[in-house]
């Protein structure tokens, strides 16, 4: 940055200063922006991500709930509780599924109930992984070594299949499937998160700000939280962003295979996983599996297309050629 | 630091690795209250037990005992493979592992050279045409290979291939040989060499079975590579341009030599050796989407099974097969950290 004489002079107002101090960042945020904008595969992964967010916001409005819980979804007496689908009509915009659950309601609830589930278990992990991967980088040594066989441990499984034994032996022991398959998913995501936070600190900790620092009397604690944090909050950016569409789908395999939502919860795997026997059907009953599977698609390309572009932009190694 | 000496630091590393896992997975089994955990240790149901009887096998296997008693026992019985009974399939559970793996296998030989090799032609050929069209359909159809979730392509092409247009059924065979090559199990006339059809079929003379079996192969098969190959796309790709990015690419260029030359012979040989190490993610990431794969056609495989008794709870399934897999994912890991090092002297001698 370039920095004109006038700028080290004591500015007169509060706002002033404010602007004066901000005026790198808001120079960056602009540049990120302009990338943005420069790239038509970012800006359908802007698009779709906010339309998944205008969804998930106004899901009250756009489907009033009937019931106390508004992620069950609501019954059609007038169908009769039938068990089979029924086609898209006026009343049920995108038909209904098995024993008259309204798809509409489902899948437009069902991206609300997305977002919940995913801002739930990153932030639990991305705490978790804070937490463990400060003091594991900082302090190092003994520390270091016991939280990252830790990992290692966690790491020695195929993600999934970690969490489908954690939730099915839960559920034996009298757990609640959705609560289960929610900490199953905390349990396989944080290694990662300690892993990419140990990386970021160890990368910072030797830059001579950090000596600056130290040497001006800084507290440990202020000299990761005010120092280090914002110097690895890009790349926590990106990794959290590419990581919301495949939280989410892991969330959705579990559902698929029973081990998630409990029946006739709005949520998009447990809506695929009601309508497998209605596919061994072929077309005669396509919405029931159509669309919730349409709805996670562009939830999850969403947050791909959107995490690629933060990641080229964002990534000191591809930025700014 | 000599190659040998390097297998066996790594070999001696992963004890305490394999020592935590069997140690969570414990954990996690200790919320079961010790008369249904009976289970991970008997060879019938437990279900159909007298009380006294289950009484007696949590005394015998130290149920009732200090936890660190009760997990010697239970390790003990894991070493020799005993991971007790499976009340969902109704058989003992490793015996029913060792009869689904045949049918695993025969998925995962079809689809991981696929992986490889489209993997790294489209990874290359993108990078070599970056951002031409070949370079954005192959970035567009990694981002879709990460975004379709594997459950519900699965879905979509078993209603429209096996449901709608009937041209396969679900399974390892249709309905006809299936029900003919059991008979022929039963008597005989099928000898068993290696539980692959495939390669069964052929011994035993039979084409028909053989072209059954790879029809059969097809839609399971184009799910996992379709899902899987989006990575080794994508660092095949970033990997090729950091080569080509290189100092001996511009002197080979300077030197000379083709473009074809510089591509094959100089910066994919190069390029390949960091791909060398997701292979290992390649695999966890298979055994994750068997799982999926495999339940979606029906496929009578370890995925399957374990996916079945996950649905019913059947905790000692889900627990051996999750143990099998961080078997084979960590041993899949150990074989690319020695290739790796074998390929690239600088990380062993480093």
């Amino acid at each position: 940055m370039e920095s004109k004489p006038q700028a080290a002079k004591l500015p007169k107002s509060r706002f002033e200063n404010f602007k004066r101090v901000m005026q790198p960042r808001i120079k960056e945020i602009r540049f990120i922006f302009k990338r943005i904008r420069e790239s038509p595969l970012s800006i359908a992964g802007l698009i779709l991500v906010s339309y998944n967010l205008i969804i998930a916001l106004f899901a009250p409005v756009l489907a009033p709930p009937k019931l106390y819980n508004p992620y069950l979804i609501p019954r059609d007496p007038e169908l009769g509780f039938k068990i089979d689908p029924s086609p898209p009509s006026p009343t049920h915009p995108f038909g209904t599924t098995r024993l008259s659950i309204d798809l509409y309601y489902g899948c437009i609830w069902g991206t609300r109930f997305a977002f919940q589930i995913g801002l739930e278990i990153i932030g639990a992990t991305l705490v978790i992984g804070l937490v463990l991967g400060m003091l594991a980088g900082y302090y190092g040594g003994l520390i270091d070594e016991i939280i990252m066989r830790f990992t290692d441990i966690i790491l020695a499984f195929p993600g999934l299949i970690l969490a489908m034994a954690f939730v099915a032996t839960l559920s034996r022991a009298g757990w609640n499937t959705l609560d289960a398959a929610l900490l199953s998913i905390i349990l396989i995501g944080w290694p990662g998160y300690v892993r990419l936070i140990r990386g970021e600190v160890l990368r910072v900790k030797t830059e001579d700000y950090i000596e600056a620092a130290k040497a001006s009397g800084a507290t440990d604690l202020r000299i990761m939280l005010r120092h280090i944090l914002p110097n690895s909050i890009y790349s926590l950016i990106v990794v959290v962003t590419l990581d919301f569409g495949g939280i989410v789908l892991t969330a959705a395999a579990l559902s698929f295979l029973g081990l998630g939502a409990p029946p006739g919860y709005a949520d998009w795997g447990k809506l695929i996983y009601d309508s497998i026997s209605y596919a061994g059907q072929g077309f005669k009953y396509w919405w029931v599996y159509t669309v919730p599977g349409i709805f996670i698609v562009l939830f999850v390309l969403g947050w791909n297309l959107l995490g690629d572009a933060l990641r080229d932009v964002l990534d000191p190694l591809y930025r700014r050629k | 630091m000599g190659l040998r000496e390097y297998i066996i630091r790594r070999l001696i590393l992963l004890i305490p690795v394999m020592l935590g896992v069997v140690i969570l997975i414990f954990v996690i089994s200790q919320l079961i209250p010790p008369t249904a955990r009976v289970a991970l240790f008997v060879s019938e149901n437990p279900k159909q037990m007298k009380p006294e009887v289950v009484q007696y096998y949590i005394h015998y296997y130290g149920l009732d005992q200090p936890v660190w008693v009760q997990f010697y026992e239970w390790l003990k019985q894991v070493m020799q493979g005993n991971f007790g009974y499976s009340e969902n399939f109704q058989e003992v559970v490793l015996d029913g592992l060792i009869k689904r793996a045949p049918a695993t296998m025969e998925i995962v030989i079809y689809t991981a050279p696929l992986i490889l090799l489209i993997g790294i032609w489209m990874g290359v050929n993108s990078a070599v045409r970056r951002d031409k069209p070949f370079d954005h359909f192959s970035r567009v159809l990694s981002i879709l290979g990460t975004s379709l979730p594997s459950f519900f392509f699965g879905v979509v092409l078993s209603a429209i291939f096996i449901a709608q247009l009937r041209w396969v059924s679900s399974g390892r065979l249709s309905y006809l040989l299936g029900g003919q090559y059991y008979s022929m199990l039963k008597d005989g006339t099928w000898h068993v060499y290696t539980g692959l059809l495939t390669v069964d079929s052929l011994l035993n003379g039979k084409l028909n079975y053989f072209v059954d079996a790879i029809v059969h192969l097809i839609l399971p098969v184009t799910v996992l590579v379709f899902i899987q190959t989006a990575t080794m796309v994508r660092v095949t790709r970033s990997s090729m341009l950091e080569a080509l990015s290189k100092q001996y690419i511009v002197a080979a260029r300077a030197k000379g030599l083709s473009q074809r030359e510089v591509i094959y012979k100089h910066a994919r040989r190069n390029a390949l050796i960091p791909v060398v190490t997701i292979a290992g993610l390649i695999v966890g990431g298979m055994m994750t989407g068997l799982v999926i794969t495999e339940t979606v056609f029906g496929f009578p495989g370890l995925g399957n099974w374990a996916a079945s008794a996950a649905q019913h709870f059947d905790f000692p399934v889900v627990i051996a097969y999750a143990i099998f897999s961080a078997v084979v994912f960590v041993l899949a890991n150990l074989i690319v950290d020695v290739l790796y090092a074998y390929i690239d002297p600088r990380i062993r001698l480093g």
